[in-house]
């Protein structure tokens, strides 16, 4: 994950895929993810709005699909 | 690459290509040529390849740039040249990049690739191979290429496939002589497992010579479009295209010129140009032997600066269409000899054709440098140092004084 100024660059080396997060709320849901019991507590965190809940549910979805964010294993 | 553009976005504050034009902390594509040696003389070779230059990067400065790509998080180079595996640490250097993180992909004619290569490439998610071929038969692809190429390149895939290695590409350059066959391409391709990728010919380096007579006619540009478009996600271009989104629906990927902006090319003796179709003086940012290196280039570079300020369109800012092709590649224009600010050479709605015939031959820069083979010379084989000559004759006792060349450091 490589920041830019309007958010990230994401490269995933096994599937050649890039991704982008598109602002700075994203960043921080996806960076703070692990940190989280669920993907609403860590948008809850950044304080995005329950109205855009769903368009975050879809971006995390679209990350998830690409392999750029897998279900955490138990340690 | 693969741009899964739109997947991640939320509240958009515009489209990629918007916030892309104002340019990335670093770049997506690096385009890396590791040496103008080649064992091959393609007419239309974009950095007029053929014999090594004397200043070439020596490994350690190879290295030097690879540390940087590292720190600035470049996710992969593509290396190219020249044939990039006939410098002799070419393998040394990609186990160097890999083992930092930074991902290779490299383009290739092949004459390396024996079973022996092809294991070792198989071994690792970090290496990705382009096999370069511009013919599906023997005659369309020599005729570019040169004579055995077609073989050389099959002989690759061969072992590649053998090796196991998936998902490698087949890199065509599209011209008018194989536009007709995309469909064996494809065929070629998916015999060995790998994927088909398409570019555009352009008129830089010895294919300023032969573009006008290469280069794919206007009917054969639809015809282009309408496979791609048929093809979409399947077919990988490089954004090659883009000009050509102004017959429908925009071809998967940016759709825009990533000059300066998203790409730029490190020449073999270490000369930052915009893009790689674009080695001439007028688009040199700088050298990564200068003080700060490559990453005080792509940061500060005035070139780099005025290629992220807005663009006006020129000429094309009344043209209905140029928000979906944004006035074509700026090489192409360039060395057709047209205005940067005009229609692109082969602009679909027939503007290029026009501004070709007003500008005329004569307007056509020369390439800046060439290090094509010379026809009745020997080859002097020339090693790579590993720190630079303090004079060019400690190399070659036979190098001229050094010129003076401005804008050089």
């Amino acid at each position: 994950m490589r920041p830019e100024p309007f958010g990230a660059l994401l490269y995933h080396f096994g599937t050649r895929r890039l991704s982008f997060l598109k602002n700075q709320t994203v960043l921080a849901v996806v960076r703070s993810l692990a940190d989280h019991p669920s993907a609403r507590a860590a948008c809850a965190a950044a304080g995005v709005p329950d109205a855009e809940l769903p368009a975050y549910a879809r971006a995390l979805a679209a990350l998830a699909d690409s392999k750029m964010i897998t279900e955490r294993t138990l340690a | 690459m693969t741009l899964t553009q739109d997947r991640a976005s939320v509240r958009s504050p515009g489209r990629l290509a918007d916030l892309f034009e104002r340019g990335l902390a670093a770049p997506i594509c690096l385009t890396w040529e590791l040496t103008y040696a080649c064992n091959l003389a393609c007419v239309h070779c974009l950095s007029s390849s053929g014999r090594r230059d004397p200043r070439e990067l020596t490994t350690a400065e190879c290295e030097a740039v690879i540390d940087t790509l590292r720190r600035m998080q470049v996710f992969y180079v593509n290396i190219g040249g020249g044939e990039p595996t006939v410098r002799p640490d070419f393998w040394e250097l990609v186990d160097y990049a890999t083992a930092h993180h930074v991902g290779v992909k490299f383009s290739t004619n092949g004459v390396r690739l024996d079973a022996a290569a092809a294991r070792r490439l198989a071994g690792s998610d970090y290496v990705d191979v382009q096999i370069s071929l511009d013919g599906a038969t023997p005659e369309v692809n020599d005729a570019v290429r040169g004579a055995g190429s077609y073989a050389t390149a099959l002989r690759a895939m061969t072992n590649l496939a053998a090796a196991g290695f998936r998902g490698f590409k087949l890199s065509v350059v599209v011209t008018r002589h194989n536009v007709s066959q995309l469909d064996a391409f494809s065929q070629i391709a998916g015999r060995f497992g790998a994927q088909l990728r398409l570019t555009r010919l352009r008129p830089s380096g010895r294919g300023a010579d032969v573009w006008p007579e290469l280069h794919p006619t206007a009917g054969q540009q639809r015809e282009l479009y309408d496979w791609l478009a048929a093809h979409g996600e399947q077919v990988l271009t490089g954004d090659s295209f883009f000009h050509l989104s102004p017959y429908g629906e925009p071809l998967p990927g940016l759709n825009l010129c990533g000059a300066g902006r998203v790409v730029c090319l490190i020449d073999p003796v270490g000369d930052v140009y915009a893009c790689p179709f674009a080695i001439h003086e007028n688009f040199l940012a700088g050298n990564v032997r200068q003080p700060g290196g490559f990453e005080a280039v792509w940061r500060d570079a005035p070139l780099f600066a005025r290629l992220r300020a807005p663009q006006t369109g020129g000429a094309c800012r009344s043209c209905g269409f140029y928000d979906s092709c944004r006035g074509g590649c700026m090489a192409a224009k360039f060395f057709t000899g047209l205005p940067l600010d005009g229609p692109d050479p082969e602009c679909v709605r027939g503007h290029g054709e026009a501004a070709l015939a007003a500008a005329g031959l004569a307007a056509r820069p020369h390439p800046a440098a060439d290090h094509s083979h010379r026809p009745g010379r020997r080859a002097v084989p020339v090693t790579i140092a590993r720190r630079p000559p303090g004079r060019s004759c400690d190399e070659n006792p036979l190098a001229p004084p050094a010129p003076a060349e401005p804008g050089r450091p």
